[in-house]
């Protein structure tokens, strides 16, 4: 028998936004004219500056003692933002990792709750009724389970709901991101796969992370359809997030975005990125900045001037600051609080540990306990 | 300069050749003017740093551990003296990186894999609980698994619940695997040395929170046997069981409670497996009294563990019932001041003290 080709595969790269933003109009007009329209990336572009904003003013509070650590979104908004305009607030799912705060905003997260939770406080955690996001996940590659999870859910009961998922180039490492990618596949739940290829996992270079050429491939092998995209290129990541939202909804199962892009600070705030990564890598990322790029774009189409950039400038401040202002002015919790949230119902034993606040294993002072010392010894 | 230490020999069918214990158990040489002064983290990193030079089948790997030096700074600088062969950064795949490495145990190497927490432990334990401690056993006595696996275990830097791990309670469960958690750099050192010479997996727990203190410890090499507990401090009234870092909040309460007259022992057990119950139970039979403090959750704990087996054995001796300290039973908190009273500390212990001495 001669050797015959049993699958072949190619990965598509799309970018409709150069550097100088300048839109390839042409192919913007192909993936739809309605593709982001002047009021939309408006929209994006201040929600961008304010996020910005809100990572420098997070990394100073942190600086000065006043939060413990802070994953910055710096660089990677384009990302954040570009899917989660394609998805529906309220109705589609986000389910994230801890970098992309900006998508987390757009769908209805308090931008205090964020700071909260980073200062110490799991209160931070407490997402408003109405709003479709499950709390952050430290523990790398396990929420990606969530999400194949949450969409099976929504397919069971023929829900119009789509879940969104985030996660890192460094997260694909873990199993749990191709058991989830598997279960996705098989099972054809209306799930997107976003990774956020920013070249580090840490002080990890993608390279030593894995010797696939891309991370968009390893979606194939789940039978997903996949793509490869500008992540700093707000166009691009909603184009391809759009489409997989659609396939998604038509019920072609689920989807996986690679969106090449880079963070633009350290890997939080306990990190030092010079120590591991060339100056020359980052200046080169610089120059690609989203929030750069849009604005340029915003400039070419007079859609923005340099008044109005100083006015956003202003308002992206006094939100920040209103906001730090109502992470700080959070009372403090109650010592009890550790009690509550253990069991739906406070059982017994912990009721008294909670009203002795005694963790000793009597949950109580031993010399009341009735079982003291024996008599006659 | 720091005396030679009085050792002993021990020989094991596993062992290239004996190994070199100190003779007695609770040795703790006072520290002299000009002696050398080293962070928990460098006593740590000494004793991988000597295994390695002395044997080439040692080597480390996982998350961070070289360029970064870890997460932690415990590998500060072996990159350099070791190279990229025996210091492997890993990709983030806790289980992939411990199921290969238990394979390298088989196959005759001898690595150490650091895992940045306890807590992504968790994500393989597949591999080290279900594989490591097991394969001696269901290859009846074949193939042995000499691996470390060690790295920052428990609550007390406000890492939040996921973060904050004491994986003690849960895996002291599985036969098959020795489990060190060491107080102090002298004990690291020693400890960790004795854990890389083991035939058997070891399970090497560290506290984050205690990797900058410092304290005399011998230039040489030395190793320290497992399951010796070390008499920490004498008392008669009272005595106090733990490990890790807890034993110093049972020193603080100790040196609280003789300022009221009441004067405990204080036992820090070194290795929790295996346990030194004849140490435990010595004390006891003096003391007729006993707390356990252990900074895990109270069901099923160590304490729990260590407490039934002073019942088993000194069950007529004691004059109260045994009283543990644990953490509350709940999942660790994230807020710094919940964190806190979540912990066991000293005036837990004292008050636990006090109930059953009064
Ligand atoms: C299971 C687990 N292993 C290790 C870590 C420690 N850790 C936190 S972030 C990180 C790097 C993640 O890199 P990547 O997935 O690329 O995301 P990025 O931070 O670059 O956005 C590591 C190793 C963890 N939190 N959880
Ligand atoms: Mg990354």
């Amino acid at each position: 028998m001669p050797r015959t080709v049993a699958y072949k595969a190619q990965i598509e790269h799309l970018s409709v936004l150069d550097e100088n933003g300048k839109l390839d109009a042409a192919l913007a007009k192909k993936l739809g004219k309605d593709l982001l329209g002047d009021e939309q990336v408006l929209m994006a572009y201040e929600h961008m500056t304010v996020c910005r904003q809100y990572d420098e003013v997070a990394f100073r509070l942190q600086r000065s003692g006043r939060m413990g650590t802070f994953p910055q979104n710096k660089g990677q908004e384009a990302v954040a933002i570009g899917s989660a305009l394609a998805a529906r607030k309220g109705q589609d799912w986000l389910v994230p990792a801890y970098r992309e705060n900006a998508a987390l905003f757009l769908h209805g997260l308090p931008m205090h709750s964020v700071l909260v939770y980073w200062m110490g406080d799991e209160r931070g955690s407490q997402i408003p009724q109405g709003v479709k996001i499950t709390p952050l996940s430290v523990p790398i590659g396990t929420h990606m389970l969530h999400a194949a999870g949450i969409a099976w859910a929504s397919k069971i009961r023929k829900e119009d709901s789509v879940t969104l998922t985030y996660f890192g180039d460094g997260a694909t490492s873990e199993g749990d991101f191709h058991e989830a990618a598997n279960f996705a596949g098989v099972l054809q739940v209306p799930c997107i796969f976003i990774c956020q290829n920013n070249s580090w996992a840490i002080s990890v270079p993608r390279e030593k992370q894995t010797a696939s050429e891309t991370f968009a491939q390893k979606a194939l092998a789940y039978g997903i359809p996949t793509i490869q995209v500008d992540g700093n290129d707000l166009f691009a990541v909603y184009a391809a997030t759009r489409e997989a939202h659609e396939r998604a909804r038509k019920g072609g199962g689920p989807s996986f975005i690679e969106a090449v892009t880079y963070r633009l600070a350290d890997h939080t705030t306990a990190d030092d990125a010079s120590r591991y990564r060339d100056t020359k890598e980052l200046d080169a990322w610089k120059a690609k900045d989203p929030l750069i790029r849009l604005r340029r774009y915003l400039e070419k189409q007079d859609l923005w001037s340099d008044e109005q950039q100083e006015a956003l400038e202003a308002k992206a401040k006094a939100i920040v600051q209103e906001v730090v202002k109502a992470a700080e002015e959070m009372p403090k919790p109650e010592i009890t609080d550790i009690f509550d949230y253990t069991f739906a119902e406070i059982p017994e034993s912990l009721r008294v540990q909670r009203d002795t606040m005694r963790t000793t294993s009597l949950g109580q002072d031993p010399r009341q306990a009735g079982l003291g010392a024996r008599a006659g010894r | 300069m720091a005396v030679a230490l009085p050792t002993i020999e021990i020989e094991h069918p596993a062992l290239p050749r004996p190994m070199r214990f100190p003779d007695f158990a609770n040795w703790e040489e006072p520290q002299r003017e000009g002696d050398r002064v080293i962070t928990f983290r460098e006593a740590l990193r000494e004793a991988m740093t000597n295994a390695m030079r002395e044997d080439e089948r040692v080597f480390l790997l996982g998350e961070e551990v070289a360029e970064y030096n870890g997460a932690y700074k415990v590998s500060q600088g072996m990159l350099e003296e070791f190279g990229p062969k025996r210091i492997i950064d890993t990709p983030i795949s806790e289980n992939g990186f411990a199921g290969m490495a238990i394979a390298a145990a088989m196959a005759g190497l001898k690595p150490i894999v650091e895992f940045m927490s306890w807590s992504f432990s968790l994500v393989a334990a597949d591999q080290i609980l279900n594989n490591a401690p097991k394969m001696l056993y269901m290859s009846g006595g074949q193939w042995g698994c000499p691996i470390v696996f060690r790295g920052n275990d428990g609550a007390g830097g406000q890492l939040g619940s996921t973060h904050s791990w004491c994986v003690e309670g849960l895996y002291s469960n599985v036969p098959g695997v020795k489990i060190a958690i060491p107080s102090n750099p002298l004990d690291a050192k020693g400890l960790l040395r004795t854990a890389i010479a083991d035939p058997d997996p070891v399970f090497f727990l560290e506290s984050e929170r205690m990797l900058g203190d410092t304290m005399h410890v011998p230039e040489e090499d030395y190793f320290i046997p497992f399951g010796r507990a070390r008499l920490a401090r004498e008392g008669g009234d009272c005595t106090l069981v733990s490990f890790g870092r807890p034993v110093h909040f049972c020193m603080e309460a100790a040196e609280a409670l003789a300022k009221d007259g009441i004067e405990a022992d204080v036992l820090d057990m070194r290795t929790i497996r295996p346990l030194d119950i004849e140490a435990i139970v010595r004390s006891v039979k003096m003391t007729n009294r006993v707390v356990v403090v252990d900074q895990c959750w109270p069901f099923a704990s160590v304490a729990s563990e260590v407490v039934t087996q002073i019942v088993e054995h000194a069950f007529d001796w004691l004059d109260h019932q045994p009283v543990r300290v644990n953490t509350a039973d709940v999942p660790t908190p994230y807020a710094k001041g919940l964190e806190a009273a979540y912990l066991p500390n000293a005036n837990r212990i004292i008050e636990a003290v006090k109930g059953v001495v009064g």
